[in-house]
């Protein structure tokens, strides 16, 4: 799905040769400040590398539009942004967003469900707690039904419980429908417990992914 | 009751500095500290003043048609350097170069549309119409672009993480922006609706008084007012929303990225 030729951005990141392979989990772990948001953002063209070359689908990803890169390579920020109105406007706002056609209200209810999220479609998205804010923002995402999913971890003001529910609902869609999902965490555990192959970016040893033995 | 305005004799100019000497007896007693500023702005305000009433009669006087040119243009400078001098954000060259051509595209066009169509002016270049309204036109879309161009950078510098997270999902600059423009459009032409609504009742406008005292009859003077309201409305908002719609793009790269700022 993707592949790094000497990439470096600022002096954050710096890698030679690494692949990303579709269909599977990836996780980006790393001490903080190591650079894993910033690698993730690669992906989606957010940002661009300073120098050296990343193919997606073997095309150098300089050369695709961004805007429609961004439609089939979603993310998931740390803190996402909540929009002003009630929680069915942020469900169908990534579909208003990237042209999508809407979806009914039976689909609606049923992502609700697949993120554990027990609110009425009619609620204030705003007056949300940042738990039940995480969740309505993963719902948004998988409503766009993405061939690849970026995941950055979530913000560290939630609780160990809605993050690991919200890492078991984006790993179990992603094999469900045979997506790709590159998610940045800062546990090994979470790591070694969901992905298939795991990229350790640190600063002091070059940038390589090992397959997770199952 | 004479309809010719009373000319003031040079002592009686005089006498009406004494406001000012009263405002610094005000602020030299209570230990305010603005004496040095009050004294500049009023010796300024007056060698300004009498500077611009000797190139307005130079230019009445000529014929050239150059020269009402030539003060629009000089007009239009101002205008432009002093939104770069009242903006505290740093601006980029491109931003700059949209300040200037969505001022001068649409104060431009207001001016001539107001004079060639709606005035009728004769002959075309005629000084004393073509100055003071384009004066007016320029001065309010000065003011209008200034707010336009604060909401656009505190808009794009405040709510950078939702713009983002909307780039995130699959959204064009232009989407992901929509609300800042739209913002920074409603605030910048807001200050000009508001005045509309005062018109009148809160205060006589500068033109409308100036016509009534050089002895033009109320009603005239209020057909022109309405008619230069209606001008300044629709400079303001040409030229504002010129600036929002080009303007917000200077925030992004050809990559449709956010530019990223150097803290």
């Amino acid at each position: 799905m993707y592949q790094f030729k000497d990439v470096r951005y600022k002096d954050i990141l710096s890698i030679d040769k690494l692949t990303i392979e579709e269909h599977l989990v990836t996780s980006i772990v790393g001490p903080s400040g190591s650079g894993k948001t910033t690698f993730i953002r690669l992906l989606n063209k957010l940002i661009s590398p300073d120098s050296g070359e990343i193919l997606h689908k073997g095309k150098p990803m300089s050369e695709l539009n961004s805007v429609d890169l961004r439609r089939s390579v979603v993310m998931l920020p740390q803190q996402p942004a909540i929009y002003p109105g009630t929680v069915k406007d942020n469900l169908l706002m990534g579909l208003v967003l990237s042209e999508k056609d809407p979806v009914n209200d039976e689909a609606l209810l049923e992502v609700l469900e697949a993120v554990k999220l027990k609110k009425d479609l009619k609620d204030n998205a705003e007056l949300l707690s940042g738990g039940e804010k995480q969740r309505l923002a993963l719902g948004r995402v998988l409503l766009m039904e993405p061939e690849v999913l970026l995941l950055d971890e979530p913000s560290s003001a939630l609780d160990d419980k809605t993050e690991l529910m919200i890492i078991e609902e984006v790993v179990e869609y992603t094999r469900r429908n045979k997506k790709t999902l590159v998610m940045v965490t800062h546990s090994n555990r979470i790591a070694e417990d969901f992905s298939d192959r795991i990229i350790k970016i640190s600063g002091d040893e070059p940038v390589q992914a090992r397959e997770v033995s199952r | 009751m004479s309809n010719d305005i009373m000319n003031l004799q040079l002592w009686q100019i005089g006498a009406a500095y004494v406001f000012i000497a009263l405002l610094l007896v005000i602020v030299r007693k209570r230990g305010i500290g603005r004496e040095r500023e009050i004294l500049i702005a009023s010796v300024r305000m007056t060698l300004q003043l009498v500077l611009v009433g000797y190139v307005l009669v130079y230019i009445f006087e000529s014929t050239n048609p150059l020269m009402t040119i030539l003060a629009v243009g000089v007009m239009e400078a101002f205008a432009i350097d002093n939104i770069f001098k009242r903006t505290k954000e740093k601006l980029t060259g491109k931003l700059k170069k949209i300040i200037a051509f969505s001022m001068v595209t649409g104060t431009l066009t207001s001016i001539l549309y107001f004079l060639f169509v709606v005035i009728r002016i004769y002959p075309w270049f005629n000084p004393q119409y073509f100055i003071p309204i384009a004066g007016m036109i320029i001065g309010n879309s000065m003011t209008g672009i200034s707010l336009g161009v604060k909401g656009i950078a505190d808009g794009m510098r405040n709510k950078r993480a939702l713009v983002e997270s909307s780039l995130m999902l699959g959204a064009t600059p232009a989407k992901a922006s929509k609300e800042i423009v739209n913002s920074a459009f409603d605030s910048a032409i807001l200050p000009t609706i508001n005045s509309m609504v005062g018109m009148g009742i809160v205060s006589l406008p500068g033109m409308m008084t100036g016509q009534i005292l050089s002895g033009t009859s109320p009603l005239i003077a209020t057909k022109y007012q309405i008619a230069i309201m209606l001008g300044i409305v629709g400079s303001v908002a040409l030229s504002v929303i010129l600036f929002v719609i080009l303007g917000y793009r200077t925030f992004f790269n050809h990559q449709d990225q956010l530019i990223q700022v150097e803290d």
